[in-house]
């Protein structure tokens, strides 16, 4: 099978230095259901080097990685290069700590869309009348 | 102005732009502030996490636990005859006439003009 992406892509290594561990696809695991994933990383602020654990909620580990790399730079400016991701691991909801991530967990959650900016910004671009934000 | 449609669990929201644009779907639990994961088992929509930006919110609010597998959630969709309660809404017939209308023809047009000449409109309906 032709590897979708080799490790010198990746990471600086030459395939004596490496150790193929499976040479097959790895496959998600229930990408149908949601999880909770606990993020430990450390970064470099602009000052310092900070430890610190983020809880995502998504369907699968990538997702979860990249709503944390998103996160990470919008709240703290932290860039991808800057960011080493030192272990995701799946946790269950009661484990879960801060409150915008137990916020979610409620099965009888209820909120609203306030305020819905329009998506179609230029369809029409040139228009007589205010778009409706309420709907 | 009251706000009367929330995001709830079993909310049966319109998908308005994006993927599978103008389908129906249930959306079975919020993953965050930005979307939650919707599934369609009864019109063909694999389970995905669909951004708030693409729904529009319905007032149809299903029975089932937060979470179901896609079999109870279609057990829940055909036991509340979703997809006839849906079909018979003003929403819909406005969408559709919508759609109708930008396929009109030059002809059409005309049809719709002159309605005393004796042309049946077919291709159309115009939204009164």
């Amino acid at each position: 099978m032709k590897a979708l992406g080799t490790p010198q892509k990746y990471k600086k290594m030459k395939k004596c230095s490496g150790h193929t561990v499976y040479p097959g696809q790895v496959f998600k695991k229930s990408p149908l259901r949601v999880k909770n994933f606990s993020i430990w990383l450390c970064y470099d602020s602009r000052s310092s080097i900070h430890n610190i654990c983020q809880e995502y909620q998504d369907l699968t580990t990538v997702g979860g990685v990249t709503q944390c790399h998103g996160a990470m730079g919008a709240q703290h400016h932290a860039q991808a290069h800057w960011i080493q991701i030192m272990k995701v691991k799946e946790t269950a909801a009661r484990k879960c700590c801060p409150p915008e991530a137990k916020q979610f967990h409620s099965s009888k959650i209820k909120f609203l869309l306030p305020h819905r900016v329009l998506c179609h910004q230029h369809k029409p671009r040139f228009t007589t009348k205010r778009p409706n934000t309420f709907f | 102005m009251m706000f009367k449609c929330f995001i709830e669990v079993d909310q049966v929201a319109y998908i308005s732009f994006g993927l599978h644009a103008g389908r129906m779907v249930q959306i079975i639990d919020a993953i965050d502030q930005k979307g939650a994961l919707v599934d369609g088992p009864c019109i063909q929509v694999r389970r995905y996490i669909m951004p708030f930006k693409c729904m529009e919110l319905t007032d149809f609010i299903l029975k089932f636990p937060h979470s179901a597998r896609p079999k109870y959630v279609g057990q829940a969709w055909q036991k509340a005859d979703t997809s006839r309660k849906w079909a018979a809404m003003g929403w819909v017939k406005k969408i559709k006439a919508r759609e109708r209308k930008a396929k009109m023809t030059d002809f059409d047009h005309y049809k719709v003009m002159k309605p005393d000449v004796g042309l049946e409109p077919t291709n159309h309906e115009v939204m009164t």
